[in-house]
């Protein structure tokens, strides 16, 4: 197979950097909820 | 979702998750894993590279396996827009409904489409490498429109964080996003209005030049692709509006503080001036 250095680069990066933001969000959104009042947890309901 | 089991005491309660995680998104989640891969099987096994013979000169032209770059770069490429349009129709009902549920889609899908857009112009760049013979090209009109567009985007995330008052960043950010999302047909087109400004191929999709394999891994790259855009939207959307609760909440909190305060600063000057000024109108 040719030019398989930048194929690995370019499908590793991609797959790569979309795996670390996926992985942030979740590390995020279980920090957030310890912080947020359980009865204020639902996603569809909203205030205003 | 966890459910507490109606006793003799309390009625049945849904409690709320302990992340953003739900059963849909797992699902969703563990079919964009097997998709992915079916995908990769696509890419690296099941298409041929770009080889073309010329049968005057019998030279071999084409791209050879860096199209199977193309597979990652043009769905990536294309759930950019996808999103960035997301975050210009969040804007306009921003501004029409004053939705905070508007403002939190428009932020993630923004934040989203930063990461793909980024990766667009990373892939892109990679695959120019071998087959433009340059990394970048600074006079090229698609690779400045989509560094444009990408860069408006992470200023538009900057833009956000500078504003603290919720409805001003949500009207403000609205503005921003809409006139973003303007320089998204032009990126398009781009390669069409100043075709000789630039080395980018005009669209593989519409010019009917692809194998039918090629173009079923490139339709079913984008299915992929726009498949994570939704999981990582819904989870990023919930961690906005968790953002927005905990904002909420601490004010509710603080409000309700300071009230408190306050009536006690009322009952001590009252108790301090004595029955005579308590007593008074």
């Amino acid at each position: 197979m040719t030019h398989l250095g930048y194929l690995i680069a370019g499908w590793g990066i991609s797959l790569g950097a979309i795996g670390l933001y996926a992985t942030s969000l979740l590390r995020r959104g279980r920090t957030l909820s310890a912080r947020v009042p359980a009865d204020r947890r639902r996603w569809m309901t909203t205030d205003d | 979702m966890p459910i507490r089991p109606a006793t003799a005491d309390a009625p049945e309660v849904v409690e709320a998750p302990p992340s953003t995680a739900s059963r849909a998104t797992r699902l969703l989640g563990g079919a964009c894993l097997l998709a992915l891969a079916t995908l990769l099987v696509f890419a690296f096994v099941l298409t041929n590279p770009d080889e073309r013979v010329d049968e005057a000169t019998n030279l071999v032209t084409g791209q050879s396996d860096a199209v199977r770059l193309l597979y990652v770069h043009a769905p990536v490429a294309i759930v950019a827009y996808v999103a960035f349009s997301v975050t210009a129709l969040g804007g306009v009902m921003v501004l029409w409904k004053q939705s905070t549920w508007w403002d939190i889609t428009a932020a993630s899908s923004a934040e989203v489409g930063v990461l793909f857009s980024g990766l667009t112009l990373v892939t892109g760049s990679i695959w120019g490498r071998p087959i433009w013979n340059t990394w970048w090209e600074w006079g090229d009109v698609r690779l400045m429109t989509t560094l444009m567009l990408f860069l408006i985007f992470v200023g538009y995330l900057a833009y956000r964080r500078t504003i603290t008052d919720t409805r001003v960043r949500a009207r403000r950010s609205a503005v921003v996003g809409i006139i973003g999302a303007i320089n998204i047909p032009i990126v398009y087109k781009s390669v069409e209005w100043w075709e000789n400004r630039t080395l980018h191929q005009q669209s593989s999709l519409t010019d009917g030049k692809l194998e039918d394999l090629t173009l079923l891994a490139l339709m079913f790259g984008m299915v992929v692709f726009l498949a994570i855009y939704v999981w990582l939207m819904v989870h990023r959307f919930r961690i906005g509006w968790l953002e927005h609760q905990a904002e909420t909440s601490g004010l509710s909190a603080a409000i309700a503080e300071r009230r408190s305060q306050a009536d006690d600063a009322v009952r001590a000057a009252v108790g301090d001036t004595g029955p005579d000024h308590g007593n008074a109108p």
